[in-house]
């Protein structure tokens, strides 16, 4: 049982050592050295200003790769329902909320605690695109973009129109690093259409599968793949940017993983 | 959009386990928000706390998943026959065609406040013993429900703050329509923890009595806690009697991270859509099962919406009074609220509320009235402008 085609429309990344597709596909070819890199994230212009000034890696990665895979897909931003998908969401702002609450003052910030939902990145996003269509925000874990993927494809299918996901993680401080070892944050957006349209890049079909995932050749790669939720989509990407037909199983979770075919 | 059969529910909140005491509640408009110290907060907090889940033993295979959440999780599927309901349906169609879509704000998020509150002064690191996967990651009481039954399908966690179970449907539905799935586990669970009752009390929404929806006088929420469990399947062959899933309709409000939109058209929209996509007109709705939190502005919001929407004569009502605010599972429990109140012909009157609030026209139910219903409506909207509305629809007369 395979779903219905899905047509790729837009794509971004944004990760260690990878600040842009443009910069990412020769590395995740092989064509050049891959080197993992502290990620730069700048505030999003679009946000209000005071928005702009509180916001965190979260909502800065996501918006990032939300509106760059907008714009490949030469889509507006306003127009698409739209998909987060996050193992832990903003994990710095976590972390200094469990902080306060372990103090014996606990003030807790109002912003804190309204920036703690793990919606907080998708409500900044409607804010700044002024986007009044669904969103949601999911978790799985290490399933995390399997998640993300599969209720963006169903969600595109259901309302007849293209949607926006975007899968993003952020890493934890310690104490919480030492027990969710995120190295870095890394963010994956796509423009998924249920009908091919001039701006389609790809076909694509998913099933469940048993198999084995596909894995990455680059060790650094494949550490990335295996350490940050989202990067378990880096050989679909791959194949992707290799721009040719073809097949990968990308993990999702550990008893049900996700068979790609890829046409053009 | 294709209907989904309620094949199978069951309730767990401060009103008590299972759908009779639920029923009950409702009925003689009961409620069970009580004023306490709850965990070491340090002032009087009214909250709808469930009773005894200090006492639930995990079953044994499952121990690594313990938490307050998962132990409510466990307690919740207990009632009613529900775990063998799943059974057969995982039976009838293999553990890989049953998926898990659970709604959760803040799943077992406590256990990492304790945890904070114990590392080791030294390092800095948390105790050994504290199970980050199993317990505080928003996924974690999917992941525990999936593992209790076994299954092999797709799962995942919807977290958008207050309208996360009801949101959980739609995905559901989805799923199934793609046919990727045959059935699916929904609801949602969340539990009583300091970050939302110092967070909420931060933005100064909390109220220093047991809430008053749509009340003239209301001044904030209880924070309350739940677990709601459904089983979703394909609606084939409806016979009378049936609850079905009719209409979801979501939609963002894209104003403000923790106020709605003043109109309530964020709302309005996810309302209309979820009527649109039952085939129904606003005077088909017998009852709307408010989100009503009681803040001044939330309910003066979704008042606005109502009122625009359905003039002033459909009967509504929040059963928040009764249950506090389940915050990730409210939307679940009132959706399954909305099944108990089809399938018993019952319209809550609301808990709580003793004036009600002269600037919201609408047929605020402050009595519960007992008659045949056949569509219903639920309201959920949540943190971050995330509104979801749902119609379920009982088959036949």
């Amino acid at each position: 049982m395979s779903t219905a085609t899905i047509y790729l429309e837009g794509l971004s990344l944004l990760g260690p050592g990878m600040n842009d597709w443009a910069e990412a596909a020769p590395r995740l070819l092989g064509q050049q050295p891959f080197q993992a890199e502290e990620v730069r994230l700048a505030a999003p212009a679009i946000l209000p200003a005071t928005e702009r000034r509180r916001a965190g890696t979260a909502v800065k990665l996501s918006m990032a790769v939300g509106l760059a895979a907008v714009e490949d897909a030469g889509a507006e931003a306003a127009q698409l329902p739209n998909v987060f998908s996050s193992t832990g969401g903003d994990c710095e702002n976590c972390h200094s909320l469990l902080e306060v609450l372990a103090s014996s003052e606990r003030m807790v910030s109002p912003t804190r605690f309204h920036n703690s939902v793990h919606n907080a990145p998708a409500g900044y996003w409607g804010i700044a695109t002024q986007c009044t269509e669904a969103s949601t925000s999911l978790c799985a874990y290490d399933a995390t973009f399997g998640a993300g993927l599969l209720e963006t494809v169903t969600q595109a299918h259901s309302a007849g129109k293209p949607c926006l996901l975007i899968s993003f993680d952020t890493a934890y401080p310690e104490p919480l690093h030492a027990l969710r070892p995120i190295p870095y944050p890394l963010g994956v957006g796509m423009v998924l259409s249920p009908v091919r349209t001039a701006a389609s890049k790809a076909a694509l079909r998913l099933s469940f599968s048993q198999e084995a995932p596909t894995t990455m050749d680059d060790a650094q790669l494949e550490a990335l793949r295996q350490s940050i939720p989202s990067a378990r989509c880096l050989p679909l990407l791959r194949l992707l940017a290799s721009g040719q037909p073809g097949r990968v199983v990308i993990d999702y979770l550990d008893d049900c993983r996700l068979a790609i075919e890829l046409t053009a | 959009m294709q209907a989904l059969r309620l094949s199978a529910y069951t309730l767990t909140s401060a009103l008590g386990a299972g759908l009779a005491s639920h029923l009950d509640a409702l009925r003689r408009q009961r409620g069970g928000i009580v004023r306490k110290r709850w965990e070491t907060v340090e002032f009087d907090v009214c909250v709808g706390e469930v009773a005894g889940l200090d006492e639930v033993a995990l079953r044994q295979d499952l121990a690594p998943y313990d938490c307050r959440n998962n132990r409510l999780a466990q307690l919740g599927l207990e009632q009613d026959g529900f775990i063998p309901r799943v059974r057969q349906a995982v039976q009838r169609y293999g553990a890989s065609r049953v998926g898990v879509f659970l709604g959760s704000s803040t799943s077992g998020i406590l256990s990492s406040e304790v945890a904070y509150r114990q590392r080791d002064p030294q390092s800095g690191a948390l105790p050994p013993e504290h199970r980050y996967r199993e317990t505080h990651n928003a996924y974690s009481v999917a992941d525990f429900v999936r593992s209790f039954f076994g299954l092999a399908g797709p799962a995942a966690v919807v977290s958008t703050a207050c309208s996360s179970s009801a949101k959980v449907f739609g995905t559901a539905q989805r799923m199934i329509e793609a046919g990727l799935i045959d059935a699916a586990i929904v609801g949602g669970v969340d539990t009583l923890c300091l970050t939302t009752i110092y967070g909420f009390s931060s933005l100064q929404l909390v109220s220093s009595n047991p809430c008053r929806p749509f009340d003239g006088e209301r001044d904030g929420i209880s924070v309350g806690e739940g677990a709601a469990f459904a089983l979703l399947e394909r609606a084939e062959q409806p016979q009378d009697g049936d609850i079905l899933l009719t209409g979801v309709g979501e939609s963002s409000d894209a104003y403000h991270m923790s106020s709605p939109h003043p109109e309530g058209l964020g709302a309005k929209a996810a309302m209309a859509q979820a009527l649109q996509q039952a085939g129904l007109a606003p005077g088909d709705i017998d009852y709307i099962n408010l989100h009503g939190t009681a803040t001044p502005s939330n309910d003066a919001a979704e008042g606005a919406a109502v009122l625009a929407l359905f003039g002033n004569a459909t009967p509504c009502s929040s059963t928040k009074g009764h249950t506090g605010h389940t915050l990730g599972a409210a939307g679940g429990i009132e959706a399954l609220i909305c099944a108990l109140a089809l399938d018993n012909g019952v319209m809550p009157g609301g808990v709580g509320t003793q004036q009600l609030d002269s600037r919201l026209q609408c047929n605020y139910l402050l009595t519960t009235v007992e008659r045949p219903l056949r569509h219903v409506l639920n309201n959920s909207f949540g943190f971050g402008g995330s509104n979801c509305s749902l119609v379920f629809t009982r088959v036949g007369a």
